[in-house]
């Protein structure tokens, strides 16, 4: 077996092991049935609303928002990235908020946002963009940093414009920083979107977590609990297959 | 008389600062076509400057370069190569897809970069890794792909920047092998960039010597070597006198770069 499938094995059976343990404590009633389920019933509970299609217009309305939010974020934290990588004062002047940036709760700018925007879909697409762009703007930072001037020299060699030298050379060598900032955006995107459905909101999945808790619909709420996190590991784990197969082939030796 | 393959007249470079550093000239050089020219100079003494001025990686700051009589202003003029003296190998391509890089970007056709690529990685003793990626490779094998993928675009004046500065001695000789035989087939002029004695007394046709910083020629010495010639020729006492004398012309300036720093 190769280290690497040693490891997804190892991986596995930790989280078989976790899920195991917690259908024990569940059972056994060392944990409250009514502070917790146990995890094969958060299945069936979950198959349960998607065969309804109770939960259809959620899933629609928290993905589709969580998508707009990713793509706007990306584009913004790339662009902004690009521009302070260019210049030198911008970025002296910015560093220092990128690097405190996520010590500011985003969500205490709710009302506002609704104040702008009014009660629709764009608050919650705002939230998710100010949660994610950020983390776009610092991959893509690191990415240009760890970009080696030799090879902008190789692309002056072969006397490549500015946008192809940006396409053929400068994104393929930034790649590892872009996509760990494109996995953290995804990430922000969810939690952003997610938890403002979950403080004001009239739909989504956030807003049906939070409305099952008030009603004390314990399966509602984990069945709906486990889809978004399945989700989650889900979409990471492809960006994060994407990222080893592009980066295996720079990386073996 | 034919054009030379590169000329410098009167140049130099000053980098803007407080103080601002002269690091370069005034320096005069001609590079006849054909000609194998190598650079030897203490460290930080602008070797690397002239080759980026040289290739039109860096203007000047005063004087003129010109190559096969045109001038140089800011782009790397056509027919002119350049391997770089840190890796510069694309991570992400194959070693086929590295060497075809210049070709697909100046638009040549698909079956003349398949021959072209093919007979480079041959050349270069990298067919067996045409399908490697970089990360496989050894480090002088990825300079290899290197000077494969300036080789394909068939360059009639190549600019070398210590290109074999992370190889140890023994692969050294024998990638100096290789750039011979690469000079003869091409019939390019070449300008080699290095801090190795032995490597510049083995493989040029002239020895450029700098002075300590700002970069001037104090001394070019002529090997007078037959163009026919490999490694085997450092057993050649004319070798040792050679070295000796680009060395008598370079201690007291590696002396005064070193007081400098």
């Amino acid at each position: 077996m190769s280290r690497r499938a040693a490891i997804q094995c190892t991986r596995i059976a930790i989280a078989i092991i976790g899920v195991g343990l917690l259908e024990a404590l569940c059972r056994s009633g060392i944990i409250n049935e009514r502070t917790m389920i146990p995890p094969s019933e958060m299945a069936g509970a979950m198959i349960g609303l998607l065969a309804s299609g109770e939960i259809t217009g959620d899933i629609a309305r928290t993905f589709s928002t969580v998508a707009l939010a990713f793509v706007i974020a990306v584009a913004l934290g790339f662009a902004t990235g690009a521009v302070l990588h260019e210049f030198r004062r911008a970025r002296r002047a910015a560093d220092p908020l990128l690097a405190s940036y996520y010590a500011v709760p985003v969500f205490v700018f709710y009302p506002l946002l609704v104040a702008l925007f009014g009660l629709n879909i764009l608050p919650l697409v705002a939230i998710g963009v100010l949660a994610a762009a950020p983390a776009m703007t610092i991959g893509t930072l690191t990415g240009f940093d760890r970009v080696p001037r030799v090879l902008r020299k190789v692309a002056r060699a072969h006397r490549l414009g500015a946008a192809r030298t940006l396409f053929l050379v400068v994104l393929p060598a930034a790649m590892p920083g872009l996509l760990g900032g494109l996995k953290l955006a995804l990430a922000y995107a969810f939690i952003g979107v997610i938890a403002g459905e979950f403080i004001l909101s009239s739909g989504g999945l956030g807003y049906g977590i939070a409305f099952a808790y008030d009603s004390f619909d314990n399966r509602g709420m984990y069945g709906r609990m486990l889809f978004v996190l399945l989700v989650a590991i889900v979409a990471n784990g492809i960006l994060a297959a994407w990222e080893t197969r592009l980066l295996h082939r720079r990386t073996r030796a | 008389m034919s054009e030379p393959a590169a000329r410098l007249q009167g140049v130099t470079r000053v980098y803007p600062g407080a103080p601002p550093i002269h690091a370069l000239g005034p320096l005069d050089l001609d590079l006849a076509a054909g000609e194998f020219f190598a650079v030897v100079g203490p460290s930080g003494c602008g070797k690397s400057t002239l080759l980026d001025v040289l290739a039109g990686l860096g203007a000047p700051s005063a004087g003129t370069v010109s190559v096969e009589g045109r001038k140089v202003r800011g782009v790397v003029p056509d027919g002119v190569g350049i391997v770089f003296q840190e890796d510069s190998s694309f991570s992400w391509l194959s070693v086929r897809d590295n060497v075809a890089f210049g070709l697909r970007r100046a638009g040549v056709g698909a079956a003349e970069i398949v021959r072209r690529v093919d007979y480079a990685i041959g050349f270069m003793g990298l067919t067996e890794f045409a399908h490697a990626y970089p990360a496989q490779l050894s480090g002088g094998m990825r300079q290899r792909v290197c000077i494969a993928r300036t080789l394909v675009t068939q360059p009639r004046l190549i600019l070398l920047d210590e290109p074999f500065g992370a190889l140890d001695q023994q692969t050294r000789l024998l990638m100096g092998d290789e750039l011979l035989r690469l000079w003869r087939e091409t019939g390019a002029a070449v300008l080699l960039i290095t801090h190795a004695l032995d490597e510049a007394a083995m493989l040029a046709d002239r020895v450029g010597v700098m002075s300590a910083r700002p970069g001037r020629f104090i001394d070019v010495v002529t090997t007078a070597w037959p163009r026919e010639r490999d490694s085997r020729i450092v057993a050649d006492p004319a070798f040792g006198v050679v070295t000796a004398r680009l060395w008598s012309s370079l201690r007291a300036e590696s002396l005064r770069a070193m007081n400098r720093t």
